[in-house]
């Protein structure tokens, strides 16, 4: 699987992303600078985490506006994959990818800690290696991780199976409505969550849970 | 020609900060608060006189920067 790591200003999540990938798909991922126009073929494009420009007016908000979005979006229009963890989440937001908002957390402060993720869609190129239901572990590093959507889209979202990690066993960290950990555009090819599976895909992490998304991303692009 | 960008959040948005800030406001003896919600404030500076042009320029700095709409609205003041 070819993939690719979007790199802005302040993201520092993105090592972390480059060695799961080489770990897991035996392939160095091409890492591309935000100020760059083009994305190379890729199978999967993967916009990571940090706090790119400082979180300065929004989270996300700025590097949602950088000259590599542009081809990012015409990307996703056809069809690639594309996952945003963390700040990546926040940035697919601001860009119009994904439906709803980040928020400050619910308790205002950040939150560092291992949350349960229920799969409660696996019939999606992220998650199709889970079992429907299954409860998985797996971090969380942020401070404006609330999901926030109005009424008339969070039906929506729900009703076309768009969520597809909820939080589980009481372990929302940020008020997230309807307990939305990671949720799918409308045609299921843009995924952005809150928590990051690439921190726990060895052994040394202490768990191998957050493998299964990108195994799942694997045997679609097999 | 100064124009100022209000970005406040949309009823039925939750507002933690605004929450925390009300409620340091009552610790601090204001019992009247009823509620408090955070915005921010943009003091923009423009170099065209025209007050018609600069708002419709600025609208769209809201919708494309300024503001999230999806949680957020914005009023504009022109001086």
């Amino acid at each position: 699987m070819k993939t690719a790591v979007i790199v802005f200003p302040g993201s520092n999540r993105d090592r972390d992303m480059f060695h799961a990938l080489e770990l897991i798909t035996g392939t160095r991922p091409v890492s591309v600078w935000h100020t760059e126009s083009a994305l190379p073929d890729a199978d999967l494009v993967i916009v990571p985490g940090g706090f790119s420009y400082g979180d300065y007016l929004r989270s996300g908000a700025i590097a949602a506006r950088s000259p590599i979005l542009k081809d990012l979006v015409a990307k996703a229009e056809s069809g690639v994959s594309v996952l945003g963890v963390c700040n990546g989440f926040q940035i697919l937001t601001e860009a119009g990818l994904l439906p709803g908002a980040l928020m400050r957390n619910a308790g205002l402060t950040f939150v560092c800690k291992e949350v349960m993720l229920e799969t409660v869609n696996s019939a999606t190129q992220f998650s199709s290696k889970f079992e429907k239901g299954q409860v998985w572990r797996c971090p969380v590093a942020h401070h404006d991780g609330n999901y926030f959507a109005d009424a008339e889209t969070l039906k929506s979202v729900e009703d076309n199976g768009q969520v597809v990690f909820r939080y589980a066993n009481d372990t929302n960290p940020n008020g997230s409505i309807n307990n939305i950990a990671g949720v799918t555009n409308a045609k299921g090819n843009v995924l952005g969550m809150m928590p990051h599976p690439e921190n726990l895909v060895e052994s040394l992490h202490g768990g191998l849970d957050g493998r299964l998304l990108f195994e799942s991303l694997m045997a679609k692009a097999a | 020609m100064k124009a100022r960008v209000i970005v406040t959040l949309k009823n039925g948005v939750l507002d933690p900060q605004g929450k925390a800030i009300e409620g340091a406001l009552g610790g601090l003896g204001f019992g009247d608060v009823d509620s408090v919600r955070q915005g921010k404030v943009f003091d923009v500076e423009l170099t065209g006189s025209d007050k018609d042009a600069a708002k419709a320029e600025l609208e769209q700095m809201c919708e494309k920067l300024l503001a999230n709409t999806v949680i957020e609205n914005y009023a504009i003041e022109i001086a």
